[in-house]
């Protein structure tokens, strides 16, 4: 084994993923606390200078027409070989859609012990969201060495970016016959709002309770002139389309005003709207997670304050 | 073709949750515990196959608190078979353990489709699709919002930030961690849930795998300490409205 730390990096379009720079950030003060290098790990296919920023001391590079776009099973079986044959102290996976079908499958295949949701690590001890953030856990890992699945955000990124880091392009396994097959990316259809526009978003989660309450949300939205953009349950319940989700499988936005309106603030739902100039958040739960964001914050019932506010504007 | 759901119980976030005496979990005692949303809209696209093309659908869980209620719920939504794996599992059981367990009591089954929820909000050692999918010998693919299946294939939409989604081809068996059903999950009256209690079979099998463990130890577990909190305006609803509409328009 080696005292090295391991980056699973991740890229679309043509484009590494801010999460592959935080990630790489985190590595070198792990690697300088076990006295290891920060070795980064990037599949594709002629997509080698994606590497050409990462702070790392290595690229361990996968080249492969089957790499191209990402593919669990592809990915994960040329992943595990490489853990397994460079046997890191650490590997860091990003919780994303990629990494979530990643890091499981590295910790069955290289028996190592997977932590994940983590918001911050040392090498003492690993952090972990759990409860839709609403309460933290320190674990302590069982044998020498681990994966951490990394929620996107945690750190900053720009430790992770430099340069200079040498190439090795490493052999791939045998990838023909795949079970999974990428066919192509879909994007999404146009002609709604652009909530990554707005000046003013009225965001709404769960506490709106109903579909039929969303005329509530939508007048603050429009005496405002802003939009209205919602949680991932308001999507998946249909009453919203997908075009406003606010998060990590949705958009991320930075609006001049927020509002979040019955909004718990989940870790995937703060990813998507931390960055915006004044968060202002009504929940009646006092001990909501959101509020750990908002600049202002009201724990009276919505019903009563979101119709008062839009009328007083 | 049979598809297979495993669900599990999870606390519910809507109530307050507290740390028990240990400080390494949660104060159980008078938690409220729901169905994973995610195994529920799971449960909701296998519906969905099965009413398109037939197949049936079998529910299978870990015993465990008000697990009952969840498959009889199941079974009056439509799952055809319902099935309690029991032995003497950790609380919160680690999802290897979970994985390993019920791979062990679903490769003896007839299995087309694993569908589960993509996540749930104890999942401290990983995802229990990934890992169940890896124990089985399946592949698999999550952040799953749209299949189909059309004789041994199925085709699935991974969703992506920004709405983008990729579109895959899987030849089945395979496990999909599932984000959202195309429709909202299903609701199931009380009546039909106590009907389901009396006239179907919750079937028990032992688990035999071997406890595979979390690989790891909660050393402290704790509420968040944040960086910073909001100002808290007090009042009436109408006088922090009133409060709001000032700071909404010096920022604007």
């Amino acid at each position: 084994m080696s005292n090295n730390i391991f980056v699973i990096t991740e890229h679309l379009k043509g484009q590494v993923d801010d999460v592959s720079y935080e990630m790489l950030g985190k590595a070198k003060e792990l690697a300088a606390s076990y006295g290891g290098q920060v070795i980064a790990v990037l599949l594709g296919s002629g997509a080698k200078s994606l590497a050409d920023d990462f702070a790392a001391d290595k690229v361990l590079y996968a080249g492969h027409p089957q790499l191209a776009e990402f593919n669990p099973e592809g990915y994960c079986k040329t992943i595990a070989g490489l853990v397994n044959s460079h046997e890191p102290k650490a590997v860091l996976v990003a919780y994303s859609s990629q990494g979530v079908d990643i890091a499981a499958a590295l910790s069955v295949e290289c028996d190592l012990p997977l932590v994940a949701y983590v918001s911050n690590l040392n090498a003492e001890s690993i952090t972990s969201q759990l409860y839709g953030g609403k309460m933290s856990v320190e674990s302590k890992v069982e044998g020498e060495r681990y994966i951490a699945a990394v929620l996107p955000g945690a750190f900053p990124a720009d430790a992770g970016k430099g340069g200079g880091a040498t190439v090795e392009e490493v052999a791939v396994p045998e990838l023909d016959g795949l079970k999974v097959r990428f066919k192509h990316l879909i994007e999404p259809e146009g002609g709604d709002v652009d909530i990554t526009q707005q000046k003013v978003l009225v965001s709404v989660g769960r506490g709106i309770q109903n579909e039929d309450n969303l005329p509530i949300v939508q007048e603050l939205a429009d005496k405002l002139g802003g939009a209205l953009s919602s949680s991932r349950p308001i999507v998946d319940s249909k009453w919203l389309p997908k075009t406003r989700q606010v998060g990590k499988s949705g958009l991320k936005v930075k609006p001049k005003v927020y509002i979040a309106v019955g909004i718990s603030g989940a870790p995937e739902h703060i990813e998507g709207m931390k960055d915006a100039e004044c968060i202002i958040a009504i929940n009646t739960d006092p001990n909501a997670p959101i509020f750990d964001y908002a600049h202002y914050g009201v724990t009276e019932d919505l019903f009563d304050v979101v119709p008062a506010l839009t009328e007083k504007l | 073709m049979n598809i297979i759901v495993p669900i599990k119980q999870v606390p519910d976030l809507v109530e307050e949750l507290e740390v028990d005496a240990s400080g390494k979990g949660l104060d159980r005692e008078w938690l409220k515990l729901k169905v994973n949303e995610f195994d529920d809209h799971a449960l909701e696209e296998a519906l969905l196959l099965k009413e398109e093309n037939g197949g049936t659908v079998t529910v299978i869980a870990l015993d465990g608190e008000d697990i009952d209620k969840a498959l009889y719920a199941a079974a009056a939504k439509g799952a055809d078979r319902v099935v309690k794996v029991t032995g003497d599992f950790e609380v919160p059981v680690p999802n290897h353990t979970a994985a390993r367990a019920l791979a062990d009591v679903i490769k003896s089954m007839d299995c087309g489709l694993v569908l589960t929820g993509v996540q749930s909000v104890e999942d401290r050692d990983g995802q229990l699709g990934v890992l169940l999918a890896h124990y089985l010998g399946m592949p698999h693919i999550s952040v799953v919002t749209h299949v189909s299946v059309n004789g041994g294939e199925v085709t699935v939409h991974k969703e992506y930030g920004g709405g983008v989604v990729a579109e895959y081809e899987a030849t089945a068996p395979v496990v999909l961690g599932i984000q959202a059903a195309r429709e909202t999950p299903r609701y199931v009256p009380v009546a039909k849930v106590r009907q389901a209690m009396r006239s179907t079979a919750l079937e028990e099998v032992a688990a035999h795998a071997a406890d595979a463990g979390a690989g790891s130890s909660v050393s402290r577990m704790f509420k968040p300490e944040s960086g910073g909190h909001a100002e808290m305006l007090q009042g009436s609803a109408e006088e922090v409205a009133g409060k709001l509409a000032e700071i909404i328009k010096s920022k604007m």
